[in-house]
């Protein structure tokens, strides 16, 4: 086994093995970068760049670049969560994201981001694109206005379950998230249980009967802000509060 | 001294945020010693009687009428809150914004499975207020000031807001109180 390294991150010294990503050295180390396209068990991809930091001064996707000796990170700055501010008010404005009765409120990774960085309000004007809802498959069903082209259900149903029932079409605004089959959901090889189903970080594709499981209060982003349980590792961290940095 | 005015509207919305702002129960005391109400479904007064200090509206703007009432809150108060999801993105109301409106007003008065209608007409008594295109957000219609949050927002949220505005402190929110359902 290769040795380990160091490098800083925020002013801290952050112990690296080889082959980690800078998110995965930060993770290990209780040190939380924002992400939305990011999954512990799926590889990288590079997406969303809500993880972008500052590696030796330049913007860098933290996901997608090794960490290696000496760096030097920056990522909990005004100026970087500014830039990360402006990403999720945009993926909000893009899509239609009706928190109010979407049944993944509270457990949403981008209303928990949202929330994390204290957006009131996003500052650019709603497009309320006309998007479609496949609720064919017996278990699943997928609401393309929540879809933030993330890319995960694509790595994870490849990957993860060998099927390949999900990838991109059409490019720019024009973008979506389409199925392995002519028309609908229910003709492709989907199973419920299926990788594909668990990783979508926001409410577009959703196993049925399921909704609304935990009430109001005891969801997983209620109380404590996203990225609370990586911040809970580091060595004698104050436990985590959101709000605007 | 007298005390800052306060006037509140429902445009396109359920009346919830109405009902939040009742919700901070016995606080109602306090602020109504805080504050006079103005123009607002709370008092039943029609217009306003004087400039406010605070004007809270909730819903979005789907007809002209609501968009003449929040011109109107925008001349008469110095700051204004969008108050809940509907204020603030359209909400519920906003969901017809991806369907064109002759679609909508067919489905509704011509084409639904439950419509009974001989004279095949889409009701236009001038006594109506236009429906708009689509639903507007507050602030695409007039500059509104703040923002809060929720479906409908938390009342300790809206109490946070008032009291820091009435005190001249900044609005901080803390976490539990950030959520937008
Ligand atoms: S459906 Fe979900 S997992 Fe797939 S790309 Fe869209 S947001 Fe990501
Ligand atoms: S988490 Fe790194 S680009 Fe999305």
């Amino acid at each position: 086994m290769s040795e380990s390294f160091t490098l800083t991150i925020d002013g801290v010294e952050v112990t690296a093995q080889p082959g980690q990503s800078i998110l995965q050295a930060a993770d290990a180390a209780g040190v939380y970068i924002p992400r939305l396209c990011a999954h512990p068990e799926l590889e990288a991809f590079g997406a969303c760049r809500v993880c972008t930091v500052k590696v030796n001064g330049r913007p860098q996707a933290a996901c997608t670049t090794p960490a290696t000796k000496g760096m030097i990170v920056e990522n909990d700055t005004p100026e970087l969560n500014e830039h990360r501010r402006s990403l999720i008010e945009m993926l909000f404005v893009e899509g239609n994201h009706f928190c109010m009765f979407c049944e993944r409120s509270g457990n949403c990774e981008l209303q928990a981001l949202a929330y994390r960085l204290g957006i009131d309000a996003p500052r650019h004007d709603y497009q309320y694109p006309a998007r479609t809802l496949d609720g064919s498959h017996p278990e699943v069903f997928i609401d393309r206005n929540r879809c933030i082209l993330c890319g995960r259900c694509v790595r994870a149903s490849r990957d993860v379950d060998g099927k390949h029932v999900f990838d991109f079409v059409g490019r720019g605004k024009g973008k979506r998230i389409w199925i392995d089959a002519e028309s609908r959901l229910a003709d492709t090889p989907l199973e419920g249980e299926d990788k594909a189903v668990e990783v979508c970080p926001v409410g577009a594709i959703l196993r049925k009967g399921a909704a609304y499981a935990a009430p109001i209060g005891r969801r997983l982003y209620d109380h404590d802000p996203i990225g609370a349980d990586i911040e809970a590792k580091r060595v004698g961290a104050p436990a985590a509060k959101g709000g605007k940095s | 001294m007298s005390k800052p005015r306060v006037a509140t509207a429902s445009l396109a919305g359920c009346f919830g945020c109405h009902m939040s702002i009742l919700d901070i129960d016995d606080r109602i005391l306090q602020l109504i010693e805080l504050v006079e109400f103005d123009k607002s479904p709370i008092d039943d007064y029609k217009g306003f009687t004087q400039r406010c200090a605070i004007g809270l509206i909730e819903g979005g703007c789907c007809n002209a009428e609501n968009v003449h009432v929040l011109q109107d809150f925008r001349k008469n108060c110095d700051i204004l809150i969008a108050l809940g999801e509907c204020a603030i993105c359209g909400g519920i109301p906003a969901m017809r914004n991806t369907i064109p409106l002759r679609e909508c007003l067919a489905e509704a008065y011509l084409d639904g499975p439950t419509v009974h209608n001989p004279s095949r007409r889409i009701p236009d008594d001038p006594e109506i207020p236009r429906l708009l295109n689509r639903v507007y957000p507050c602030h695409e219609v007039v500059k509104m000031d703040y923002y809060l949050q929720g479906c409908p927002p938390p009342a300790d949220a809206i109490w946070a807001a008032l009291t820091a505005l009435l005190t001249n402190r900044p609005i901080q929110l803390p976490y539990e109180l950030l959520k937008y359902d």
